[in-house]
């Protein structure tokens, strides 16, 4: 470098070779990519903490619910009781009664007694009747049966209940706890597999509320919404990408698309309510009128989603179906619609994943009720998983809590799998060549 | 008598040659030029029973005139090359000739194009036989992202060319021999087309095209994507191909235009400058712009 020039910077700089400059700006180059990289991960991290905290408190307060406790009772099946005739509405009640007061029999009084019946639940006697009514020869022997314990006594073998708290504000009395430990030093109490809470609906004693009515009603739901979307969705975004003429209305109709996609869900709640259900009176609480609703409102997103598909089909496709005489149409069955259908999939599954996650449209048009039966069809009454979710939040009982969260678990696993599927559809449509 | 150094209008780039007074130009051959400022057409634009014939069309881009009075015949079994500077318009004209541009939005076309004398542009006419009748090769490669045997029973397909498995196997056979393709896919047929060379694509892509069985074929910059050997092959191709159909490409190499053509017509910003045999173009072209492009002063 020359640096005889007294004061002269600039005559040096114009000898600098391009090597020295870029090496002298490098480092900085670096650490400023490091840096920007270093955000990224901080990001992903942020976000993976949270997420795990939200999957560790759901998982953590509602694995339990996966179990249920079991008391394990001799029932004498009595013949004077299971009269041949009224098999189906003799008293089980009582022989639940019998045999607990068999295995406690110094239970006296009224009051110590209805504290002793309550320690199992009243799903019991409907256990032995569908036992009874499936083999009546059992008629007339003794016989030991695990039947559901209360969801107080629940609580307490999972652990969920202090003892030390003062009698008189506990669920269970000093003397429940004291039958509860002689039951378990006999070995006749015992935590199982859950079975009810998948196979049951709802019911206001958490030993016997399932889940299984409202992932029946979340499906039913769905079903409608997914046939009424997808068909109409693609079928409109075709039209406004495809034939429409670019004018003044479509641009209108456009806009308002957009709109529709923000418009806060209750809305559509609201006009279910006053068209679906005042207007053209289809029934209440029904999964139909449910899907309806999310129909409309997964429409927007099902629209924009496949617009955007069809515009990523390349032009040159489309010249070359053109250009060997396709009409416009055959142009976009044979080879637009094909190459966008991945596209739109993907944004329909995402919509339906929504539309399964809606609670307040629903809670406006019924189907917030207490529905014990498992719906069966498209208008049954019915509820659906996130309402569950809700109204088992909303319950006193300590048991629901534990159910609430194993529901939101279940929520979480039809969504990861309908997301799944996505990924999978998506995978088997895409033309890779 | 003065040497100008200057980027005018026109497009023209460095040392204009010497101008006399005279609206003409001499140059150093000593042949008489039309000015570079006439913006007639040179050359005969007619031709003896033409296949297609363009009177005074024009085109519009919205607000741009990107096509201004053109008027050129098409021949029978000829090829006519379109050879010009870049943003020229020919590529825009010969869109034109199946009405390709229709899918342009903002896109405004005036004057009379015929197709065996009727109008293609008319009132009844059907854009879907014309373009059975006049297909197009494009300038990338794009076959469907479909079996190469897909790509070329598409258009027999969707016009019932074939009656029946049989027929519609023979048509392919036909147009890939005919496109030069069939001894390198004959056993691959229902491997995807796009898995192809570019080189291969292309031939695939004109195989597709004359599948259709059209009278006139449109090629714009066929070879534009595609390296010297492809070139080569395509244009044999071309040449083989004129004996059945008339043929219209655009391109960008004066020496492709000069090999596989009859007929040059060159396009300067919009306006048709000159047309006329290939070797007259090439040799002894009668306008300056001409043959400042065919010189390499620009383009």
């Amino acid at each position: 470098m020359n640096n005889a020039h007294p004061n002269g910077i600039s005559p040096a700089r114009k000898k600098e070779r391009t090597l020295d400059i870029v090496n002298r700006g490098l480092g900085k180059r670096y650490r400023a990519e490091r840096r920007f990289r270093c955000y990224g991960l901080l990001a992903i991290v942020v976000s993976m903490v949270f997420l795990s905290l939200l999957f560790i408190s759901i998982v953590g307060k509602g694995y339990s619910a996966f179990l249920q406790t079991f008391v394990k009772l001799d029932v004498f099946l009595d013949p004077e009781i299971l009269d041949e005739q009224s098999l189906a509405t003799a008293d089980y009640q009582g022989l639940v009664k019998k045999s607990l007061r068999g295995m406690f029999p110094d239970v006296a009084g009224r009051r110590d007694k209805r504290m002793l019946y309550r320690m199992v639940s009243s799903g019991a006697s409907f256990q032995l009747r569908d036992l009874v009514l499936t083999q009546p020869d059992v008629i007339g022997q003794t016989l030991p049966v695990w039947v559901p314990a209360d969801d107080d006594v629940d609580m307490l073998i999972k652990g969920h209940f202090d003892r030390n708290v003062d009698e008189g504000q506990r669920r269970l009395k000093d003397k429940q706890l004291a039958w509860i430990d002689q039951l378990s030093s006999e070995d006749r109490i015992k935590k199982k597999f859950n079975t009810t809470f998948f196979t049951a609906g709802d019911s206001r004693e958490p030993e016997l509320a399932g889940i299984w009515g409202a992932v029946a009603g979340s499906f039913f739901t769905l079903v409608v919404t997914l046939v009424l979307s997808f068909p109409i969705g693609v079928a409109a975004a075709v039209y406004l990408e495809e034939f429409a003429p670019k004018n003044r209305w479509t641009d209108l109709i456009e806009v308002n698309i957009n709109n529709l996609a923000a418009v806060p869900s209750i809305v559509f709640g609201l006009l279910g309510l006053a068209v679906f259900l005042n207007f053209f009176g289809l029934p209440r609480s029904a999964p139909i009128v449910g899907g309806l609703v999310l129909a409309l409102m997964t429409l927007p997103v099902v629209i924009i989603a496949s617009r955007s598909a069809l515009k990523a089909v390349p032009p040159s496709i489309r010249e070359a179906a053109l250009g060997v005489g396709a009409s416009q149409m055959q142009m976009v069955a044979h080879h637009v619609l094909p190459l966008a259908l991945p596209g739109m999939l993907t944004g329909a599954i995402i919509g339906m994943a929504r539309a399964l996650g809606e609670t307040a449209p629903l809670l406006m048009i019924g189907m917030v009720a207490f529905i014990v039966d498992i719906p069966t069809g498209f208008t049954d009454p019915a509820t659906a998983l996130p309402v569950q979710i809700y109204l088992w939040a909303d319950s006193p009982e300590r048991a629901f809590v534990e159910r609430t969260s194993a529901a939101i678990m279940v929520l979480l696993v039809f969504l990861i799998t309908m997301n799944a599927a996505a990924v999978i559809l998506r995978k088997r449509f895409e033309k890779r060549w | 008598m003065i040497a100008i150094r200057e980027i005018n209008e026109v497009g023209f780039v460095g040392q204009m040659p010497e101008q006399d007074t005279q609206q003409q130009v001499r140059a150093a051959t000593g042949r008489v030029l039309v000015n570079r400022e006439n913006r007639e057409t040179v050359g005969e634009i007619t031709v003896d029973h033409p296949r297609m014939t363009c009177r005074d069309v024009n085109v519009w881009y919205g607000d741009k005139h990107a096509i201004k009075s053109v008027s050129l015949d098409v021949g029978r079994n000829e090829v006519i090359a379109m050879i010009g500077p870049s943003g020229c318009g020919k590529s825009t004209f010969i869109r034109c000739l199946n009405r390709m541009n229709d899918t342009i939005e903002g896109c405004r076309i005036t004057g009379a194009i015929t197709l065996d004398g009727i109008d293609i542009y008319g009132k009844n006419i059907d854009v879907v036989p014309l373009r059975a009748q006049v297909g197009m090769v494009f300038q990338k490669p794009n076959p469907f992202p479909k079996s190469i045997y897909e790509n070329i029973a598409y258009g027999p397909r969707i016009h019932g060319m074939a009656a029946n498995k049989a027929e519609l196997d023979e048509i392919v056979e036909t147009s890939l021999i005919k496109a030069g393709l069939w001894n390198e896919v004959k056993d691959w047929l229902g491997q995807p087309g796009t898995g192809l060379s570019g080189g291969q694509q292309q031939r695939l892509c004109i195989a597709r095209t004359i599948a259709v069985n059209p009278e006139v074929i449109l090629m714009d910059e066929p070879c534009s994507a595609l390296d010297p050997i492809a070139t080569a092959v395509i244009e044999d191709l071309i040449d083989e191909l004129r004996e059945q159909y008339t043929i219209v490409i655009v391109t960008h190499s004066m020496q492709q235009a000069s090999r596989v053509s009859q007929r040059t017509a060159y396009f300067h910003l919009g306006d048709l400058i000159e047309v006329g045999s290939t070797p007259q173009i090439f040799t002894n072209p009668s306008h300056q712009l001409t043959e400042d492009y065919i010189t390499g002063r620009f383009g």
